[in-house]
């Protein structure tokens, strides 16, 4: 069986500090898997390993089958793998729209155009609409970034990524710091994520994580410590203890 | 990063449709036409200014060039002079060794000067701001070393004697009025601006100023930042290139001034009184510049430079925002409707 992603012994050492060690994870395509640990746990290492911003120190990762372990940023983002950040990472100055359009000008090979109006290609403008209107951002969609209220910023990160036509969907805790009557939207548009982009989901938020995967693995000290259903993981002792038992989110 | 900003009332541009929205916000705006309609005026209102007017088109037109990298693109330069100077050699140069008609002149400067700018571009792909301030000073310092030395070609502290230009097309000859002068710059700088207000409401624009925004998120949307970033700054030498073939050839001569590190700090100094990244900062920048230089020699001729670091110093620590929101509170509908987000 091919998997959506799979890394394979996959390290990483700041110096003598091991970030990531030996990290073998498959994620099946179409899962909902979760990916869970302690604060410092080196989950962020792994997905900065997975989308190519750190090279490993040693292991492999592979995306549907082709090992893309030393395949650029951009090259991932070409075969299907889009990601959101747990600090927004927006363009301030742009519109929803222009931020939009601009992924997805970029998927369709036509970012790079001199010779025409934003706005012109109507295909573009056209999707660009009808995403930020799934993602419930139909009424700001021309106002700046900067400016709209910071649950809206989260979807917009959502929407950002999913303008990417993303097969593999890296989710860096997207509920995160969101506020309360904001929280609804933010999780309805990750429950309604299609069912064909295979999504690995990075949280903190057990609620959130529970309600969502279908599979639940835990990293700890870099490591992989336990990995089973949301119904194993949630009764596992050992889990308990390293991991909820420290942590003060469930 | 997402710090809050004044923004205008999005009622205003709510009710739009996204591409109506977008042809709103790439429509001219009748200031900006009103902006060149004076332009081209001066030809006939102001006849015996047309040298000094010639000077402010050549000063627009190597700032707009600055703000092509420094508003659109991020990034900062401390050596824009460089291409400027190798346009203003390559036009001399073309006209000693037999092409002294001024626009192919003016093409081929401006190929020779993107060129250096191509090659130069790869230095300052990576790298935190300061290191992009030293490389392109260093270019630039290399470059005046290299034409001091080379006298037998540049004529060294000299200046590059000889220089001939040709009437325009065959036609149209220079005069000492520098009224055609006036007329080819204005022109010249005209059509160069068309251009680059096309390329920046591109979506290849969009994605620099995506990359000057949040090149981490660009990256992660598949934007590969080098290869933008080496194309608008071998255009912003093309352009910085033209400039400095435009004052070649309309003063019909060279100098190593061109190179100076004054010039580049002249542009850096006309964005700011500008301001950059909405095209026009340049060119309105560029009258305050020499009109107040203008009118500070006059008054001052010894002392000029005291009076003009003292405005830049007032103009920075206010704040460009604040003195000009003080100063032309009148003006702000006008600025806005130019395309201005914060006056």
């Amino acid at each position: 069986m091919t998997f959506a992603l799979e890394t394979t012994g996959l390290s990483k050492s700041f110096g003598g500090f091991e970030a990531n060690a030996d990290v073998s994870l498959s994620v099946a395509k179409g899962a909902r898997h979760a990916l869970i640990g302690p604060n410092g746990a080196g989950k962020t290492t792994f997905i900065n390993l997975l989308t190519g911003v750190l090279p490993p120190t040693s292991g492999s990762i592979r995306m549907m089958g082709e090992d893309v372990t030393r395949v650029s940023q951009q090259g991932r983002v070409r075969r299907g793998m889009a990601r959101t950040y747990q600090i927004n990472q927006l363009f301030a100055d742009l519109s929803p729209i222009e931020t939009i359009s601009l992924a997805i000008a970029e998927r369709e090979g036509s970012g790079a155009r001199w010779w025409n109006r934003v706005g012109k290609d109507s295909a573009v403008i056209d999707e660009s609409e009808a995403l930020l209107r799934r993602m419930k951002l139909g009424a700001m969609m021309t106002r700046r970034t900067a400016t709209l209220p910071y649950g809206k910023q989260r979807l917009l990160e959502i929407a950002l990524a999913m303008a990417c036509k993303p097969k593999l969907l890296l989710l860096d805790e997207p509920a995160a710091g969101v506020p309360e009557d904001e929280r609804h939207d933010v999780l309805d548009s990750v429950e309604a994520l299609p069912d064909d982009v295979t999504v690995l989901l990075i949280e903190h938020d057990m609620e959130l994580v529970f309600s969502f995967a279908d599979k639940i693995s835990v990293l700890v000290q870099g490591a992989l410590y336990a990995e089973g259903s949301v119904e194993e993981i949630s009764t596992d002792p050992h889990v308990k203890a390293v991991y909820l038992g420290e942590d003060t989110h469930v | 990063m997402l710090n809050k900003l004044p923004e205008q009332p999005a009622s205003t541009t709510e009710a739009l449709s996204p591409a109506a929205f977008l042809q709103a916000k790439a429509a001219w705006r009748w200031p900006e036409i009103l902006f060149w309609i004076s332009a081209f005026g001066l030809i006939l209102l102001l006849p015996n200014r047309h040298l000094l007017l010639n000077e402010i088109a050549i000063l627009g037109l190597f700032a707009l060039s600055l703000d092509l990298i420094l508003g659109y693109a991020g990034i900062v330069s401390l050596g824009h002079a460089a291409f400027f100077g190798v346009g203003a050699y390559a036009a001399g140069l073309l006209s000693k060794h037999g092409i002294s008609e001024p626009v192919t002149g003016l093409v081929l400067s401006g190929a020779i000067a993107g060129l250096t700018g191509f090659l130069a571009s790869f230095m300052i792909l990576r790298g935190s701001d300061l290191t992009r301030l030293m490389v392109t000073l260093g270019v630039a310092l290399i470059l005046h070393e290299l034409a001091n030395r080379l006298d037998w070609i540049t004529g060294g502290a000299d200046g590059l004697l000889g220089v001939t230009i040709g009437p325009i097309f065959g036609r149209f000859d220079f005069d000492f009025a520098g009224t055609t002068a006036y007329v080819y710059s204005l022109t010249t700088t005209f059509l160069l601006f068309l251009l680059a207000r096309h390329v920046v409401q591109s979506p290849f624009g969009l994605s620099l100023k995506a990359l000057k925004d949040n090149r981490l998120r660009a990256s992660t949307i598949g934007i590969a930042p080098n290869r933008r970033l080496i194309a608008i700054y071998t255009l912003a030498a093309v352009y910085a290139g033209m400039a400095g073939a435009l004052l070649t050839q309309t003063t019909q001569f060279v100098s190593l001034e061109v190179l100076d590190f004054a010039r580049s700090a002249d542009a850096l100094l006309v964005l700011v009184i500008g301001g950059s990244g909405y095209l026009y900062g340049g060119l309105i920048g560029a009258v305050a510049f020499k009109l107040m230089k203008d009118v500070l020699s006059a008054m001052t001729p010894a002392y000029w430079i005291f009076w003009m670091g003292f405005i830049l110093v007032i103009l920075v620590l206010i704040g460009r925002d604040r003195l000009m929101a003080m100063l032309a509170k009148p003006f702000v509908p006008l600025l806005r409707l130019l395309g201005v987000r914060r006056p």
